[in-house]
């Protein structure tokens, strides 16, 4: 149906244009150059209202009513009842509605579906009529505004505009919608559960012994989460930062051109490699590799071992860290290379004395946006790392990251509303870590920025 | 200053020419060496790993290219619906001597649940033959399959120098075989049965050290924890006693003579001798003689000449493995027979997921990130576009542009989860999208692509040199004019290479999705942006995570697939990058 309702604003919008077009034409007549604007303004300027009004009015209807909706069938509910069972008994009405499995059937699920089916049908019906009325009234209106000296090219490009504008906003709206669902249900879990405990506490079982959604405060302690992503984090930048810096300087002052050609291709194929299957490598090649040469020489290694989740992690930053850093050592000037030259030192000399020191800043920025990547990776992690909270620092032994955590309390069993709380804070925090990483990456590399020529 | 000058002249040659200077000119050539090795090491090792991955993903997808059908007749009636009972049927027909309720579960087990899948699609088709008996290909089923290639270990076979003597003994046969033909078999008994007292003793120590443990702490406890102690240490005890027993029994089994039959168990490997055409399980083995029990009967019970009949060995045992040694005879008889087909899996892009690994496939993943990239580029592509064209062209320099560049970059790092979170807080509780659909991936992996598209446009926009700028406006053309007729389709070669590689990144995109309920289990394929639907990243991960050892290897040929969907992708950006991008 609201497909349908959007295919025929989409006719009123296409008739618009050629309609006001052609009137436009009509009125020039003979002498076309009267008209102020072109008659395809004209159509583009009716078209444009049209629409706006038409699919503006479907979607905020949409949303409002839908809104409305949840609303309606919240406060219909008896009393009474705890919320996750409200939540329950509505999902469950909403199901039968439409035909969908429920998990019970019930005298107040029924009632909640009748409730939905009526509603829903109101909607629908409200929203299709009405879209379409405004759609048909602005399209009637602003083809009446079709005049010789109307200047529908203003009005047009000054739509056009409004749309670039909004449309550059949606990055902002984009950062405050995360911070603000982010936040919004950090707070409400930070309201039972005092932040201290969280950041500080070592133990973390959030959902062991539960009810009605209460969690116990002394199992909340996101601090083994904390240490196994540093602790990942730490092995991967071990991995990475290495390979990258040197591979990056042998591209940049030693390899040829020909060398170039093939190397830079290879590590931007590594870069291009989803990180879903650099976890399969982690679990199903690195793991066992590493559990049996463990074994051989006496170690066990667990078949989660940070060891494994962290280096692939590493391969996986490698072309990050050197294409990064191969653009900062590419550009130090030639002039700096030269003069060190001339002065008699070898290409390592200059290297060591000139060009890393000029181009460090650039670098020490890469491996902060590096750090800021390991730590908010997930695939490689909930792959190939543990889901035990163990407080460890030791690389051979299972340790579980806060992107793990993230999605095992999302994807678990528990009901939705629980597990959200500890699983938004994680992710609050991890926006704020890797938000400060990127912002003092930024920083560096603008504040020890040498200004060259 | 002259003096000076022919003063130090000498000096400077002595000091460049000195021993001393040698040595420090050989020790910086030999740094400048060690940091080109230090690169070429580096370089190699990034290669290393790259092969390494690729080789992995390419070895086991060769795997799941084809796989096994078992080729016997079938009958079918007019109007039969219990395809599934039809190749039970045909087995039991093809294998009438297997008999009791195990060992048919055994042989069913060897078949797919999917075998009756060609049947009930011939049959909507109309191509059924019914009525007669005729010959069938029926899908094995995932342990046979792994068998077939290999994963469970291969049999080993030995030579059969003398001749065997078959006397049947109730339900089991009595063989004997002259010059110890069976001594190998025993000896390997043995060295199980060996490994397996080793195993107990290890446990023995353990307890004694457990047993140790709580004797120090016994004098520091007092009341109920004392109990405890002492009625755990005399668990510890027992238990220690009897792992003590069984090594002791199993070492009195082991130094049995080599005459004695020692009986075999599913614990030890397994032994089949073949002869006239039967398969027989060992269950004693001394090493001349041996019991057995028919898997496969023989044709007769005469004497076998050398030469006529082998022993088999399969090393790992039974217990230890989901494939039974009656399947493995069977398997093996029909092998012999010609009678197992190894064919091209292209259901692998026909069918959608499933629990059972044979009968799995990419199709609804497929079609499920078809209709998410087709959301995600709908969203992103127009609008990350205009925002480009309002940063570079219209933005006057003020704080709130400022403020949006530094949103878009700082967007551009944020974790791929964060936006996954965002688009169930959001977009499934707030706005109420359906959870698990395109449309809800979409409007995930679209703001999380928007950040590439806008820094690729804008950086596309600002390579259209200012000069067509001047041009179109001195001709009387509107600054939106100038943008949109002049500068956008200059810049558009730029702005769909980054937004190709943009996608390219959210098709491989996986974390974000697992949090708008992506994850699940779904086998229909997704006819619209709001039906239920999962990704191909997603299903890798699921498969990945799936019990089964079959799903490994199509785990690895879904991967190879997004793989190259990803090297499609990234070779048009190249293409249009090389063809149409235009150097001023």
């Amino acid at each position: 149906m609201l497909s349908m309702t959007a295919l025929i604003i989409l006719i009123l919008t296409v008739a618009g244009f050629f309609m006001a077009r052609n009137r436009a034409v009509i009125l020039g007549g003979e002498t076309p150059a009267l008209l102020h604007s072109r008659p395809v303004y004209h159509g583009g300027y009716v078209c444009a209202r049209t629409a706006i009004a038409g699919f503006g009015v479907l979607i905020v209807g949409l949303i409002l009513s839908n809104i409305a909706i949840r609303w309606a069938l919240y406060s219909g509910l008896p009393g009474g009842l705890s919320e996750i069972e409200r939540d329950l008994l509505v999902s469950d009405g909403v199901a039968l509605a439409s035909g969908a499995l429920a998990s019970r059937t019930d005298e107040a699920r029924q009632a909640v579906a009748t409730l939905y089916g009526y509603l829903s049908t109101i909607q629908v019906w409200g929203l299709a009529l009405l879209s379409v009325c405004i759609a048909a009234l602005v399209l009637a209106r602003s083809l009446g505004q079709v005049a010789i000296p109307f200047r529908a090219r203003n009005r047009f490009e000054r739509i056009v505009q409004v749309m670039l504008i909004v449309s550059s906003a949606i990055a902002v709206l984009t950062t405050i919608g995360i911070v603000a669902s982010l936040l919004g249900q950090t707070l409400v879990f930070f309201s039972d559960i005092p932040v201290w405990k969280f950041l500080f506490g070592t133990l973390w079982s959030p959902l062991s012994g539960v009810h009605d959604g209460t969690m116990d405060p002394e199992k909340v302690g996101a601090i083994p989460l904390f240490a196994g992503t540093v602790l990942i984090t730490v092995i991967a930048m071990v991995v990475a930062v290495p390979v990258g810096l040197f591979s990056a300087i042998y591209l940049s002052d030693f390899a040829s051109a020909r060398a170039r050609s093939i190397i830079k291709p290879m590590l931007e194929i590594l870069a291009g490699i989803p990180t879903v299957v650099y976890g399969f490598f982690a679990a199903i090649t690195v793991a066992p590799f590493l559990r049996d040469t463990g074994a051989a020489m006496g170690l066990s290694v667990s078949s989660e071992s940070a060891l494994a989740a962290g280096v692939v992690m590493g391969i996986m930053i490698i072309p990050f860290i050197s294409s990064l850093s191969d653009d900062v050592i590419n550009a130090v000037p030639q002039s700096l290379r030269d003069g060190s030259y001339g002065l008699g030192a070898t290409k390592a000399e200059t290297i060591r004395n000139v060009i890393l020191p000029a181009a460090l800043p650039g670098i020490m920025s890469a491996v902060l946006l590096g750090v800021s990547r390991a730590i908010g990776e997930t695939m490689i992690v909930v792959m190939a790392a543990g889901q035990g909270a163990n407080l460890t620092a030791n690389p051979l032994e299972a340790v579980t990251t806060v992107t793990v955590q993230i999605v095992a309390l999302i994807t678990g069993d528990t009901e939705a509303s629980t597990a959200a709380g500890p699983a938004f804070a994680l992710g609050f925090t991890l926006f704020c870590i890797t938000l400060i990483f990127n912002i003092w990456a930024l920083r560096l590399v603008r504040k020890y920025r040498e200004v060259y020529d | 200053m002259t003096d000076a000058v022919t003063d130090t002249a000498p000096a400077t040659a002595s000091f460049h020419a000195s021993d001393e200077a040698t040595a420090r000119l050989k020790k910086r050539r030999a740094s400048e060496t060690r940091l080109r090795l230090y690169g070429v090491i580096a370089i190699a090792l990034a290669a290393l790993a790259l092969v390494a991955l690729l080789w992995n993903i390419v070895s086991r997808t060769m795997n799941a290219a084809t796989e096994h059908y078992i080729a016997i007749d079938a009958t079918i009636e007019e109007d039969e619906d219990d395809f599934l009972g039809v190749v039970k049927k045909s087995a039991r027909g093809a294998f009438p001597y297997v008999s009791g309720r195990s060992a048919k579960r055994e042989l069913y087990s060897l078949f797919s649940d999917g075998a009756a899948d060609d049947m009930r699609q011939a049959k909507e088709a109309g191509t059924l033959e019914t009525g007669e008996a005729v010959p069938m290909r029926f899908l094995m089923s995932d342990t046979a399959d792994l068998y077939m290639r290999g994963e469970f270990g291969a049999l080993e076979t030995r030579a059969s120098e003398g001749a065997l003597t078959i006397e049947e003994d109730g339900k089991k046969v009595i063989l004997r075989a002259q010059s110890g033909a069976f001594a190998d078999a025993l000896g390997l008994a043995k060295a199980g049965l060996a490994r397996e007292a080793d195993s107990l003793r290890r446990q023995e120590a353990r307890q004694a050290v457990g047993i140790a443990t709580l004797e120090q702490r016994l004098p520091d406890l007092t009341g109920d924890e004392r109990e405890n102690t002492l009625a755990q240490m005399t668990y510890f005890k027992s238990e220690q006693a009897r792992f003590a027993a069984e090594a002791t029994a199993l070492d009195a089994l082991i130094t049995g003579d080599r005459d004695t039959r020692l009986a075999l168990s599913n614990r030890m490997a397994s032994f089949f001798v073949a002869a006239h055409g039967g398969i027989l399980k060992l269950t004693e083995v001394s090493a001349e003689t041996a019991l057995a029990i028919p898997l496969v009967p023989m044709q007769t019970t005469e004497t076998a000449p050398g030469g006529a009949w082998s022993l088999h060995i399969l090393d790992r045992p039974e217990i230890g493995r989901p494939v039974k040694d009656r399947q493995i005879a069977i398997l093996e008889t029909l092998k012999d027979e010609g009678r197992i087909e190894r064919v091209a899996n292209w259901k692998f892009f026909s069918l959608s997921d499933s629990t059972q690994p044979e009968i799995a496939g990419i199709k609804g993943a497929l079609i499920g990130s078809l209709w998410t990239m087709l959301v995600t580029f709908v969203l992103a592509f127009p609008i990350g576009v205009s925002a480009a064209i309002y940063l570079e062209e219209f933005a006057p320099k003020n704080r709130f542009t400022d403020f949006i560049e530094v949103n878009i970059n700082n967007l551009a790092a944020v974790p791929s989860i964060v936006f996954g979170l965002l688009g169930l807080a959001v977009f499934l509780n707030f706005f109420g999208v359906p959870r698990s659909s395109p449309l809800a991936g979409g409007l995930v992996l679209a703001l999380m692509t928007l950040p590439t598209v806008i820094i690729a446009a804008r950086a596309a926009i600002r390579a259209v040199p200012p000069s067509i700028r001047w041009a179109a406006m001195g001709i009387g053309a509107s600054k939106t004019q100038t943008v949109f007729h002049h500068v956008l389709p200059l810049a558009m070669p730029g702005i769909l290479t980054g937004t190709i590689i943009g996608m390219a990144q959210a098709l491989g995109e996986t974390a974000p999705l697992l949090m708008i309920g992506m994850v699940a289990f779904i086998t229909a394929v997704p006819e619209g942006i709001t039906d239920s639907a999962t990704v191909l990243p997603v299903q890798i991960f699921n498969w990945a995570n799936a019990s089964e050892r079959a799903f490994d290897m199509r785990t690895a040929a879904a991967i190879a697939v997004l793989l190259a969907f990803l090297v499609l992708m990234n070779a048009i950006a190249i293409i249009l990058r090389k063809r149409f991008e235009r150097r001023w």
